[in-house]
């Protein structure tokens, strides 16, 4: 069986090869090629998965060592492979959503030319991605962690013609690229404590390690975290990547990649354990990151940011959830598989939309859709219900544990963490309602654009209609099979660790404290937008609006800070190297070219010259050959 | 001899004869040296019989089978295992057969073969008056500029008494790093000194120039020898015999006999520290080492590019033997002594050929210069005093001298009307209008500034790690300081061939025989192999590591 595990990975990464490598003569074909091999990853995830239940919890984890990779004394890196509960639970999530979403893509990108590209490279993702959940150590997670950083900066970028996507596509990378750096550092700091970097030595190691290190190194483990993920600070990048296809924000950058800091902290467990500060800081950027991207998405009028700010804000959730450690990972897992349902249904929704709409993407000008695109409204709502966390459905399940563990955390922490993650619940359930109000419900405010051309709403095609429908079931009922009886905390148990949290008050009014922030949030926004005319034009707003609208100032603050900053540290670096450094260099140059010409004035050509100077040589040599016997 | 062995001497007459034992010369351990310098001596002849036509021919048969055959020999020898455990005296005392010895020789002989080639080049020059000559003069004694000098011209006159000359020299050289006692070495060094003063002067263009190197270089190798010779006859005062072996012990106060005529100088330190230093100025002057390395400049400059190539490598191969031996067998036990002169000289040898370099305009006295930082590099592989020491230093003498022969060689091929066109000006562009040369040429300066993949890197990676184990830390960091600033000028060739414009009175590149052809391509080949897989070679140096004394 566990010689499958590669298939998982190789059936995508032939697809990307065969895809971008084949040339135009693949043009007719290539969205077929891409889908199959990202659906036979699928078939052989649920084939190991099927496998992995027959067996006993204990004894799930399946290991596949490929081939020595960097093989040199004391620096083992190996090309190795492990499938447990965890990496499963990803799998089927990566392979399952990807599939569904290369399908959707069918529909979505037909009229592009270049569709197999673009297939070509939703396979480099799920190769990578596979890869980053499938790896047995964290050079070989590294690989897969570039991979789908390299595959996102592709799509996001992948409208190049415009300098928007373009722009949006540099900047994704170089914030990823600090996180990256936090990632490498971690790796190395792990081999020069540990001596290998494999998952099994490392985390068994880390009772006997100082707490200080521990430290250093999950603190750069939640930088990583931060860049892949989008927390804040690092958070600046995921509303500009909506420039990407809609198909790409469902999958990397709602249900998949931005995923993988929630993996890494969860899969770097004992670590964090052992390091409570570095757990204090995740839980602190974690409840920081759900309140800024929930505000922000209260603020957004282009209906894909809203819903980038609600991903950055439910990711939050699931950052805090793993902050909290043993009574928190399996919530922040549970909270992630549901979220990559429902937030992917979503975004397919929103593409929908937009497919319907001619690519407008401001709300302002949606409204009464429901009669128009039935399907997409239906579906679309019961991913808006998961989301807020609507009794019965699967974000009611997931979010509400987190609630109950972040109070659970006890003393003055818990109750802070507690209240901004039930203050969390109420904006999402506010601007959620706000997302569906104005695209769905009161007066169509849609007008013809200066060419002319009035936008025809209607349903989109089959293909993508169907998947919308299946990720909608995934909404509706996951949380519920997940969370009765407690399914998914016997499933995620044995590799995670679970410790029961107790919260200060009973779970129940937790429950019941969620239900009515929920109907409080969802009232107001009713109030605001469902019983006025909604204006075409953006009112000015209040301060806190406008700063919202602006990302809460965030590319200012960057701007300021770092690109200034850093400006001006380049300069006065050029200017040293300018005046000192080069100042040495050519100076030394130039007193060694004056020396040489003054010694070469010794060779002049005269024998006579030349003999003497060998006298006072052998002279020399005699004197200082004697003194050394003196001495 | 002690007072009644005297005695007796002039009381027991009667039954001399019986007592004189012939002299026992093992020939075969003395096959290499004895073959070449037989191939001389009927190169001589060959002079003296041979029509002129058909001179040429027969000097290059016999030359290229004397080589051959005696570096059959010497392979011979060493898998036999005179290079190891059947490594011994012969010749009465006066020539030593061991590892060292046989792997000087071997490189000595390949190197003169692969130098041989290009004396032989005849292609490069225009033909003259239908006639393809080489670069050596048509008639030496005939004045330049005089009407002997045109008749001989015209007459197609070559002189092909180099052929014998250079075997001359090969042989004096086989003997020098072998020699096992001071006459010998003495005696060797003037052999192989006296033709190479005389190849100097051959050349067929800029003959005054040629004939001024070869003076200047006769009389201060003139000058060194008297030195040395002055050196030999202390250090006999001091051990009472010019033997390595009982100087050596004399040095360590093992010696057993005392000479009574001498017993009032033997052992006297200050003999042995002045005779020692006067003989090492003697082999320093050969290898080119600061300060008695002004010849060098001049005579690479002067002399016919095929014998600078030529001396450029086995001079330095052959003197580096020598100076290995005298000082690893007779004077380890004054170590303390010559240490520390010698790691000054090292350090000034290899600063002052790399700054001086910096300025050159002419390629070959570049190269002369260069020649000096690398004998300083070598120097210090020598002052190591480990076994690592002999071997890396016997591993860089043998890539050094191919490198050197090779890129002579090419200096041969760049020419214009005057011949070859050594200013350095005249070099730019040359990537541009002859790719293949300059490319070659880059390679082999790559080589002397020791970048990786190449068996200059190889080399001076050797003696440095031998210097640092042996305790000479700071040559090291003066050696790695030396490289940095050689590096410069190395490269400023290789911008100036491919990143200039090519001037529009610029040289052409002759196309030559497959003579020199082979001399580049071998060169080229020890260099990539040496860089790229050093280690078979650096363990045949290992072994062959050990003196006999």
């Amino acid at each position: 069986m566990e010689n499958l595990i590669a298939l998982l990975v190789a059936a995508p990464l032939l697809g990307a090869v065969v895809l971008l490598c084949g040339g135009r003569r693949l043009d007719a074909v290539g969205h077929w090629i891409g889908t199959a091999l990202a659906a036979c990853s699928f078939v052989i995830g649920v084939v190991l998965f099927v496998d992995m239940l027959g067996k006993d919890a204990e004894h799930r984890a399946l290991m596949q060592h490929l081939f020595s990779w960097i093989p040199v004394e004391g620096f083992q890196a190996d090309v190795a492979f492990q499938l447990d509960q965890l990496s499963m639970t990803f799998v089927l999530l990566i392979s399952g959503v990807g599939s569904l979403i290369h399908v959707y893509s069918i529909g979505y990108m037909e009229h592009d030319e270049r569709r197999r590209r673009f297939f070509g490279y939703l396979n480099l993702f799920l190769a990578a991605m596979l890869m980053l959940v499938l790896a047995d150590n964290y050079l070989l997670l590294y690989v897969g962690w570039e991979g789908v950083g390299l595959a996102s900066y592709l799509l996001i970028g992948f409208w190049q013609h415009k300098p928007s996507a373009a722009t949006a596509a540099k900047k994704a990378f170089l914030v990823n690229r600090v996180g990256d750096m936090g990632l490498s550092i971690a790796i190395m700091l792990m081999f020069t404590t540990f001596g290998t970097f494999a998952f099994g030595p490392v985390l068994e190691a880390t009772g006997e390690t100082s707490e200080g290190k521990l430290t250093a190194i999950a603190l750069m483990l939640l930088l990583a975290a931060c860049g892949k993920s989008a927390q804040v600070p690092l958070q600046s990048w995921l509303g500009d990547a909506m420039e990407g296809p809609t198909p790409v924000s469902a999958l990397i950058h709602a249900a998949t990649m931005v995923t993988a800091g929630v993996y890494l902290i969860v899969r770097s467990g004992e670590i964090f354990n052992a390091a409570p500060d570095a757990q204090l800081v995740v839980t602190v950027v974690g409840a920081v990151t759900l309140l800024f991207g929930a505000i922000v998405g209260c603020a957004k009028d282009d209906i894909k940011k809203a819903l980038a700010g609600s991903t950055m804000s439910q990711i939050g959730y699931m950052i805090l959830a793993a902050g909290l450690g043993p009574i928190g990972y399996v919530f922040a897992i549970m909270h992630l598989v549901t979220h990559g349902f429902f937030k992917a249904g979503l975004f397919l929704g929103a593409g929908s939309v937009m497919h319907g709409m001619n690519d407008e993407v401001d709300m302002r000008k949606y409204g009464g859709l429901r009669t128009y695109m039935p399907v997409t409204f239906v579906t679309f709502g019961l991913g808006y219900l998961a989301i807020i966390g609507f009794p019965g459905l699967s974000g009611f399940f997931s979010k509400d544990k987190i609630i109950e563990a972040a109070f659970a955390k006890g003393g003055t922490e818990g109750w802070i963490l507690g209240g901004v993650a039930l203050l969390g619940a109420a904006i999402t359930a506010y601007y959620m309602t706000r997302v569906m109000l104005m695209t769905f419900f009161g007066e169509k405010r849609w007008q013809p654009d200066e060419n002319g051309n009035e936008p025809h709403p209607h349903e989109s095609p089959r293909s993508m209609t169907i998947p919308m429908i299946v990720l909608a079931f995934g909404s509706v009922f996951a949380g519920g099979i997940f969370a009765i009886g407690d399914r998914f905390l016997h499933w995620l148990e044995p590799v995670t660790e679970h410790a029961h949290g107790h919260p200060p008050v009973s779970a129940l009014t937790v429950t019941l404290a969620t239900m009515v922030v929920l109907v409080i949030g969802a009232g107001t926004a009713y109030v605001q937008y469902g019983r006025r005319p909604m204006p075409v034009v953006a009112p000015r707003g209040s301060l806190l609006t406008r700063a919202a609208r602006r990302d809460l100032l965030q590319d200012d603050f960057n701007h300021v800070v770092l690109v200034r900053g850093g400006e001006h540290l380049t300069r006065s670096l050029v200017y040293v190297d300018h005046t000192l450094v080069d100042g040495v260099v050519n100076g030394t140059a130039a007193s060694m070219g004056g020396l040489s010409g003054r010694l070469r004035k010794l060779q002049n050509g005269y024998a006579r010259s030349y003999a003497v100077s060998m006298f006072g040589g052998v002279a020399i040599l005699i004197a200082a050959t004697l003194l050394m016997r003196a001495v | 001899m002690s007072a009644s062995a005297v005695h007796s001497l002039w009381t027991t007459a009667a039954d001399p004869i019986s007592k004189i034992d012939a002299p026992k010369i093992e020939y075969g351990q003395l096959s290499p040296t004895l073959i070449v310098i037989g191939a001389a001596i009927v190169g001589i002849l060959v002079e003296a019989f041979v029509p002129r036509k058909s001179r040429y021919y027969v000097q290059m048969f016999v030359s290229v089978v004397a080589l051959t055959a005696a570096f059959a020999a010497v392979v011979g020898l060493a898998t036999s295992g005179y290079g190891t455990t059947k490594a011994g005296i012969a010749a009465m005392g006066a020539i030593a057969v061991d590892g060292p010895a046989l792997f000087l020789q071997g490189t000595i002989l390949l190197a003169g073969l692969v130098g041989l080639f290009t004396f032989a080049e005849r292609r490069l020059d225009p033909e003259a008056h239908g006639n393809r000559v080489d670069s050596f003069a048509a008639q030496a004694a005939s004045v330049p500029g005089s009407d002997s000098e045109q008749a001989a011209v015209k007459a197609g006159f070559t002189t092909t008494e180099v052929f014998p000359l250079l075997l001359f020299a090969i042989g004096g050289m086989l003997i020098f790093p072998s020699a096992n006692d001071l006459l010998t070495l003495f005696v060797a060094l003037e052999v192989f000194s006296l033709p190479l003063y005389l190849l100097c002067a051959l050349a067929r263009r800029k003959r005054l120039m040629s004939q001024e190197a070869a003076v200047k270089y006769f009389l201060l190798g003139a000058f060194a020898s008297a030195f040395t010779l002055f050196g030999i006859a202390l250090l006999y005062g001091y051990a009472g015999s010019v033997s390595y072996g009982t100087i050596a012990q004399v040095v360590d106060g093992t010696v057993k006999d005392v000479n009574p005529a001498l017993a009032d100088t033997m052992g006297n330190d200050v003999l042995l520290l002045i005779g020692a230093a006067m003989i090492v100025m003697g082999l320093l002057f050969k290898v080119g080492a600061v300060p008695f390395h002004m010849w060098t400049p001049d005579v690479y400059q002067g002399a016919p590019t095929p014998v600078t190539g030529f001396m450029a490598a086995a001079t330095k191969v052959a003197a580096f033997g020598a100076l290995l031996r005298l000082l690893y067998v007779v004077l380890p036990g004054l170590r303390w002594d010559w240490r520390p002169v010698m790691m000054g000289i090292a350090v000034v040898t290899m600063l002052g050929g790399a700054v001086v370099a910096i300025t050159q305009t002419d390629i070959k006295r570049l190269l002369a210069y260069s020649s000096i930082a690398h004998a300083g590099f070598i120097l210090a592989g020598v002052i190591a005093m480990t076994p690592d020491g002999v071997s890396s230093v016997l591993f860089y003498l043998g890539a050094y001298s191919f490198v050197t022969i090779g890129a002579f060689a090419v200096v041969t091929l760049v020419r214009d009307a005057g011949g070859e066109a050594t200013h350095l000006s005249k070099w730019a562009g040359l990537g541009r209008r002859s790719p293949l040369v300059a490319a070659v040429f880059a390679v082999f300066l790559l080589a002397f500034a020791g970048i990786p993949l190449t068996s200059g890197f190889a080399g001076k990676f050797a003696v440095f790690k031998a210097a640092a184990e042996g305790g000479a830390g700071t040559l090291v960091v003066v050696g790695v300081i030396s490289s940095a600033i050689a590096a410069f000028f190395y490269i400023r060739v290789i911008v100036l061939m491919f990143f200039s414009e090519p001037r529009p009175d610029g040289p052409t590149v002759a196309v030559p025989s497959p003579l020199t052809m082979t001399a580049i391509g071998v060169g080229v080949a020890v260099t990539v192999v040496l860089g790229v897989a050093p280690q078979y070679f650096l363990d045949l140096a290992n072994q062959a590591g050990v003196f006999v004394r």
